[in-house]
C-alpha cells in the first residue's frame, strides 16, 4: 500500500523521483572521490620508491615497486658496492631489491611485534569492554539500581577527560604498580575507556528488547542468569555488534595513551608508523605500507558488520 | 546462539591467554646468556654503532641489543624512560643537555670510581665533549657519561654548482668578489639571495636549508648558531642566572632578526616545521644550495650517488659581527642506575674507551671524541669534512644543561617559533618574553635570578 | 523512594530456601542467585574498574594540583603550594588563547561536520543504486588511526611534493609553492579544521542517517495527502525530527574534538608558532615534556570541569528536546 502511494506522488520524500535520485547519486559520488583521493595517493605511495615518494613535482604515474614493504619489515644496513660485490648472490627475491640499493638485509624490523601488541590490546580490551558492558548494561535496564541515573552519567563523564590529563595520575599510578610498558596495563586502560561507551550503548539495546520474553522464561523455571543467555544476548547480537566495532575502532588507532605509557614492549602501531624512518627522512614508502596494513583489519571488521553500525550509532534508537 | 557461544569461548581464551601474555610476557624475557640493551637516537651514526659493537660482541659474548628512537621523539621517550625508572636500557647515549637532570635526579652511574679504576682519563678527551657531555656541575671533576659522539652544526654546500663557469661569472658580476663558502653570515645571505629561485639543470632551486623545527628542539638548535655570532649569551659570565640585557640584548635582538630574514629571503617553501631529515631531504633531492646540518650526517651525504662525492662541500658555521661559535650537537654514553647489568654494561664503556676502537668508530661514520683520533696527523685527510670538524669543535657553545633544560628549550622553542614563522610580535619582544620565561623557571627551581 | 520500595520489595522476596519458581509477576524470586546478587555481581566490576582507572586517578590528580611536583626534578622537596598552579593558569594570558584556539576548533570543526554530514545523509536516504557501496566508501577515513591520518597529510600538504597544493593550482592557477597550509598563520587553523572534517563528516552522517530512517514513512504520506510542498515536508517533519540526532552528533563531536591531540599534533605541532595549539597540546607538553606535574594536573582539572559543566547543561538541553 506504502508502495502504490508512493509512486502515485512522483515527489514524495518517502520515494524519491529518479532525477532527484540521479541528481543526489552523482553528488554523493562526487565527495565520495572526492574524500577517497588522500587514501588512494597514501596507498599508491607504498608502492613508489623512496625517491618517487618526494619527488617534486609529486608523480602520479610511476614504476612501482615492493621496496616499501620490504622497508617496512626489515632493518638494513648500507654497504659500499664492493662489499656486496663480495658476498654471495641474493637468495630471495627481497633481497636482490635491498643489494639494488647498496644494502643489507640486517635482521626484521619490529613492525611484527608491534602489529601484534595492537591485536592482542585492541581485541583484548574489546571483549573485555564489551563483556563487562553488557552485564553492567543490562543490570542497569532489567534491575532498579540505587542512583542510576547519576552513576549512567558518570560513566559517561569518565570519557570527557582529554587522554593525556587521564594520563598524567595513570603514569604515576602505572609507574608504582610496574605496569607501564605491559600489554595488561594497556589492556586495562582501554577497557576502562570503552566500558562506560559500551555500558551507554548496550544499555540503548536491551532497553528495546521486550522483557516480556524473559518474564515468560523466568515463569517457566529459567534463572536470571539462564534467561539472559538464552533469551536476551540472542535478541542483542546486533547491538553487541555494533558496540564491539566502536570499541575496537577507538583500541585499535588510539595513540595518545600509547605514546606516553609504552615503549618498548607493549608499543602498539599507531605511535609506530609515524616515525619509521629510512636514511634521513622519514620512509614514506614503508609509513604508507604500514598505513594501508594497519587499517585493512578495521576495514574489514567493519565491512561485515556494517549493517550494525547504522544501529549503534544512535544508542539503538532506530527501530528495526 | 550456538556461534555466540562459540565466538564467546574462543574470544575469552583468547583474552585469557592476551591477559597472561601480558602479565608474563610484559616483562623482560629471561635472556639466555649475556645481553645488553644500549638506547639512542636513530640515525646514520647508531648504523655505525651497530657495526662497530659487533667486536664487541665477538669479545666478550655480551650480545647488543639496540633500541632506537627517531630524534623527534627521542628526549620524548627515553626522558619518560629514565623518569619512570624502566629497565629497557643499560647502556643509554643521552643527548647532551640531560646531564644536569640526569645528575641530580641519579638516573646515571657516576663513573668517577669506575675511571680511575680502569685508568681512563678524561684528560685523554678533546676538553669540549668532557665539559659538554660529561660533566655535572659544569667545570667540576664530577663525571656522570663518556663522551661518545662529537657533534656541532656544520653547513654542506654544492659544490659542483659553486663551480659552474656561468654561475662564477654571473656572481662576480652581482657582488664584486668571487664564489666561494661564507665565512660571514653576511656573505651567506648574499650567496642564498644570489642562488634562490635560480634556475639549475631545469629546476628551480633554492638559497639555503635552516632549522624550523617547532616540536623538539630544531629550531632553537638553528637560531643559536646566528645568536652566539651576534653576541648572545645564556646568562652574565660573571653572575650565574643574570640574563636581562644579556639573552635580550639589542645585538642579540639584531641576529634573531637576521635569521628571520634569512628564513623570509632565501629558504625553500614550506619549510616551517623542518629539522634534520628535511634537511637531508631538500639536499639530497636537489632543491639547495646550501644546508645546515649536524656533521654526524656528513658521512652519509659524502657517499650519496645524487649529491655525495665531488659535487658535495663543507664549511664551518660562519661568524658574525660579534663572534664566532657554533651550537654544540653530540652525546655521551652512560650507564642508567636501574639496569640490572650495570657490570657488564660498564665493561662495554671499558672497550669503547680504548683508542683502537674509537679509530674504528670515525671510520664507520661515527665521531669520536678522543684527542688520539682527532689530533693525529693524518685526521684531516682522513674525511672530506674532517677539518671542519676539527675547526668547529674548537669554537662550540652550548644550550643550558640544567635539569630544568627541557623547560627552559621548550620556552626559547616556542618564542623563537611564534616570531621567525608565525610573525609574532618583534624580536626584541620575543627575547624580552624569553628572560621573563627563564626567570621564572629558575625561580621555581630555587635559584637567585638577578635582575642585572 | 520510589526506588528503595522496589529494592524493598525483591529483597523481601528473595528469602532463601525457597524452592521452584515463583508464579506471581511482582515477587521475583527466581531459582539461583538472587535479582539483586545478580545486579551488583553485574555492575560492580565495572564500577570498580572506573573507580580504579578514573576516579582513584582523579582524586590523585587533585592533590598533585595543589604541589610543585615536578618529575624531572624529583630531588627537590615537594612543596604544598595551595592555589598557586591555579592562579597561575588562569592569569596566564597564553593559557587563555590556547581555550580559544580550542574553541574556534571545535566550533569551526563541528559546525562544517554537522553540514556536510546532514546534507550527505540527506542524498544518500534518496536510496539512489549503488548507495550502500559509497557509503562504505565515505566511511573509510573514519577507520583510520587520528595520529597516522596527521601525519601522512604533512606529505600531502606539502607545497614541493605533496599532491594537495598542486591538486588546487590544477582549479585556481596557483602556484603550488606560493601557500603553504600547515605552515601559514592565516592557513593553518583552517586546515585542522579541513582535516578532521574530512574524518569525522561520515561519523555526523551516519548518524543523521538514524535519525532520517527513524522517521515513519505515514507522517510524510500524511503530509502528502495535505499536499504539503517538498520544501514543507523538510521543515516541518525532517528537520524537527532530526534535531535530536543533529544534537547528539554536535555533543559527541565536540566533546571528541576538545579533547584533540594526536591529529592535531602530528600534522603541525601546534605551529606554526602556536597557532594551532590545542589545550591538549598545551598539556602534553607542561606534563612530559616540561614534566611540571603539579601544574598540569591544575590545568587538567580547570579543563574537565570546564567540559563537564559544559555537557551537563547541553544534555539537559537534549533531553528537553527528546521529550518534545
Amino acid at each position: 500500500m506504502t508502495a502504490a502511494l508512493a509512486k502515485s506522488t512522483a515527489h514524495s520524500i518517502v520515494e524519491a523521483s529518479p532525477r532527484a535520485k540521479a541528481v543526489a547519486g552523482s553528488l554523493v559520488i562526487l565527495y565520495a572521490v572526492i574524500t577517497i583521493l588522500p587514501l588512494l595517493w597514501i596507498v599508491a605511495t607504498a608502492f613508489k620508491s623512496q625517491s618517487d615518494a618526494i619527488a617534486y613535482p609529486p608523480k602520479v604515474l610511476f614504476e612501482p615497486t615492493l621496496e616499501g614493504y620490504v622497508n617496512l619489515f626489515t632493518v638494513r644496513t648500507r654497504q659500499t658496492p664492493d662489499f656486496i660485490a663480495k658476498l654471495p648472490p641474493p637468495q630471495t627475491w627481497y633481497d636482490k631489491l635491498v643489494r639494488q640499493r647498496d644494502m643489507v638485509i640486517a635482521g626484521p624490523s619490529k613492525v611484527v611485534p608491534r602489529f601484534i601488541n595492537s591485536l592482542i590490546i585492541g581485541f583484548g580490551s574489546t571483549f573485555l569492554a564489551v563483556f563487562l558492558g553488557t552485564l553492567a548494561a543490562y543490570a542497569f535496564s532489567r534491575f532498579r539500581i540505587p542512583l542510576a541515573d547519576d552513576l549512567l552519567f558518570f560513566i559517561l563523564s569518565t570519557r570527557m577527560m582529554p587522554p593525556v590529563a587521564v594520563a598524567i595520575p595513570i603514569y604515576l599510578m602505572y609507574r608504582q604498580l610496574n605496569l607501564t610498558d605491559t600489554r595488561l596495563g594497556m589492556i586495562l586502560l582501554y577497557t576502562a575507556v570503552n566500558v562506560s561507551l559500551a555500558v551507554w550503548l548496550l544499555k540503548g539495546f536491551i532497553d528495546e528488547i521486550p522483557r516480556e520474553y524473559e518474564e515468560a522464561a523466568l515463569v517457566d523455571g529459567y534463572t536470571r542468569l539462564q534467561a539472559l543467555r538464552k533469551v536476551v544476548l540472542p535478541q542483542a547480537v546486533t547491538g553487541i555488534a555494533a558496540t564491539a566495532i566502536f570499541c575496537l575502532i577507538f583500541s585499535w588507532n588510539e595513540y595518545a595513551f600509547a605514546v606516553l605509557l609504552t615503549s618498548g614492549e607493549a608499543q602498539t602501531m599507531p605511535p609506530f608508523i609515524p616515525f619509521i624512518i629510512g636514511e634521513g627522512g622519514q620512509d614514506w614508502p614503508a609509513v604508507a605500507a604500514a598505513t594501508t596494513l594497519f587499517v585493512v583489519p578495521i576495514v574489514l571488521f567493519t565491512v561485515l558488520l556494517r549493517k550494525h553500525l547504522l544501529r549503534g550509532i544512535t544508542f539503538g534508537a532506530v527501530r528495526k | 546462539m550456538r556461534t555466540l557461544k562459540w565466538l564467546r569461548s574462543t574470544t575469552a581464551s583468547a583474552v585469557l591467554g592476551a591477559a597472561a601474555l601480558g602479565v608474563f610476557g610484559g616483562g623482560e624475557a629471561a635472556a639466555e646468556g649475556k645481553q645488553l640493551t644500549l638506547c639512542w637516537a636513530a640515525w646514520d651514526p647508531a648504523n655505525a654503532l651497530v657495526e662497530l659493537g659487533k667486536d664487541f660482541t665477538k669479545q666478550s659474548g655480551i650480545e647488543m641489543k639496540y633500541e632506537f628512537v627517531p630524534w623527534t621523539s627521542y628526549a620524548d621517550r627515553f626522558l619518560n624512560e629514565l623518569n619512570s625508572h624502566g629497565k629497557l636500557c643499560d647502556l643509554i647515549i643521552g643527548d647532551s643537555q640531560w646531564i644536569g637532570g640526569a645528575a641530580e635526579n641519579k638516573w646515571y652511574v657516576k663513573l668517577n670510581d669506575f675511571f680511575d679504576k680502569e685508568k681512563i682519563s678524561m684528560d685523554d678527551f678533546v676538553p669540549a665533549t668532557v665539559v659538554g657531555y660529561s660533566q655535572w656541575p659544569k667545570n667540576s671533576p664530577n663525571y656522570w657519561a663518556l663522551p661518545a659522539m662529537a657533534d656541532a652544526v656544520g653547513w654542506t654546500y654544492r659544490k659542483d654548482w659553486f663551480s659552474r663557469p656561468e654561475i662564477q661569472a654571473a656572481f662576480k658580476a652581482k657582488y664584486g668578489r668571487d664564489l666561494a663558502p661564507p665565512k660571514s653570515y653576511d656573505e651567506l645571505k648574499q650567496i642564498a639571495e644570489f642562488f634562490q629561485g635560480r634556475e639549475i639543470d631545469g629546476k628551480k632551486v633554492y638559497g639555503a636549508y635552516i632549522f624550523t623545527e617547532r616540536g623538539s628542539e630544531g629550531i632553537t638548535m638553528g637560531v643559536t648558531n646566528v645568536l652566539y655570532n651576534y653576541g648572545f649569551n645564556y646568562d652574565n659570565p660573571k653572575k650565574a642566572y643574570q640574563m636581562q640585557g644579556v639573552v635580550n640584548s639589542a645585538d642579540a635582538a639584531k641576529g634573531l632578526e637576521f635569521y628571520k630574514e634569512l628564513y623570509k629571503c632565501c629558504t625553500a617553501p614550506g619549510m616551517t616545521n623542518a629539522y634534520m631529515q628535511e634537511g637531508l631531504d631538500a639536499f639530497k633531492s636537489g632543491q639547495v644550495a646550501m644546508q645546515m646540518n649536524w656533521f654526524a650526517f656528513f658521512p652519509g651525504l659524502y657517499k650519496d650517488p645524487n649529491v655525495g662525492g665531488d659535487k658535495i662541500g663543507f664549511f664551518v658555521n660562519p661568524a658574525g659581527p660579534n663572534g664566532h661559535f657554533t651550537q654544540l650537537g653530540g652525546q655521551g654514553i652512560s650507564v642508567v642506575a636501574t639496569s640490572d647489568h650495570k657490570e657488564d654494561a660498564l665493561s662495554y664503556i671499558k672497550w669503547f674507551a680504548q683508542p683502537a676502537v674509537q679509530q674504528k668508530w670515525w671510520q664507520l661514520g661515527g665521531y669520536s671524541a678522543l684527542k688520539a683520533v682527532v689530533d693525529a696527523p693524518d685526521f684531516p685527510k682522513s674525511a672530506a669534512f674532517a677539518p671542519q670538524f676539527l675547526e668547529s669543535m674548537g669554537i662550540v657553545k652550548d644550550f643550558w644543561a640544567e635539569p630544568s633544560y627541557a623547560q627552559l628549550l621548550l620556552d626559547m622553542q616556542k618564542r623563537v617559533h611564534d616570531y621567525v614563522v608565525a610573525d609574532k610580535g618583534t624580536a626584541q619582544q620575543a627575547l624580552d618574553l624569553l628572560v621573563k620565561d627563564w626567570t621564572k623557571v629558575f625561580k621555581e627551581q630555587g635559584k637567585e635570578v638577578a635582575s642585572q | 523512594m520510589d526506588k528503595m520500595t522496589t529494592i524493598l520489595q525483591t529483597d523481601h522476596a528473595a528469602f532463601p530456601g525457597a524452592s521452584g519458581p515463583a508464579k506471581s509477576r511482582t515477587t521475583r524470586r527466581v531459582r539461583g542467585l538472587s535479582d539483586r546478587a545478580i545486579a551488583w555481581l553485574f555492575v560492580a566490576p565495572t564500577i570498580a574498574l572506573l573507580l580504579a582507572i578514573n576516579i582513584f586517578p582523579l582524586l590523585w590528580m587533585i592533590r598533585l594540583s595543589f604541589t610543585s611536583l615536578n618529575l624531572s626534578m624529583s630531588y627537590l622537596p615537594l612543596r604544598f603550594v595551595g592555589l598557586d598552579n591555579f592562579r597561575d593558569i588562569l592569569t596566564d594570558e597564553d593559557v587563555w588563547v590556547r581555550l580559544q584556539t580550542t574553541a574556534q576548533f571545535v566550533i569551526s570543526s563541528v559546525a562544517l561536520q554537522v553540514a556536510i554530514g546532514f546534507g550527505l545523509a540527506l542524498l544518500i536516504n534518496r536510496q539512489f543504486r549503488g548507495h550502500s557501496f559509497w557509503t562504505t566508501i565515505i566511511l573509510l577515513p573514519m577507520m583510520l588511526s587520528p595520529a597516522v591520518v596527521g601525519n601522512f597529510w604533512t606529505l600531502l600538504f606539502q607545497p614541493q611534493i605533496g599532491p594537495f597544493n598542486y591538486l588546487i593550482s590544477l582549479f585556481t592557477g596557483l602556484p603550488p609553492s606560493s601557500f603553504s597550509m600547515t605552515g601559514q598563520v592565516s592557513l593553518a587553523p583552517w586546515t585542522i579544521v579541513l582535516v578532521d572534517t574530512w574524518m569525522w563528516a561520515p561519523y555526523v552522517m551516519l548518524i543523521c542517517l538514524a535519525g532520517l530512517r527513524s522517521i515513519p514513512d505515514y507522517i510524510y504520506e500524511a503530509a502528502e495527502v495535505d499536499r504539503a510542498s517538498s520544501w514543507r515536508q523538510f521543515w516541518s517533519i525532517t528537520l524537527p525530527m532530526t534535531v535530536p540526532f543533529l544534537m547528539l552528533a554536535v555533543l559527541f563531536r565536540a566533546i571528541e574534538n576538545f579533547k584533540m591531540f594526536d591529529m592535531v599534533n602530528l600534522l603541525t605541532s601546534g605551529g606554526p608558532g602556536s597557532t594551532t595549539e590545542l589545550v591538549s597540546i598545551t598539556l602534553k607538553r607542561a606534563a612530559f615534556e616540561k614534566w611540571r606535574t603539579g601544574y598540569s594536573s591544575a590545568l587538567a582539572i580547570i579543563l574537565f570541569v570546564t567540559v563537564f559543566g559544559a555537557a551537563n547543561i547541553y544534555v539537559k538541553a537534549l533531553n528537553r528536546v527528546k521529550q518534545r
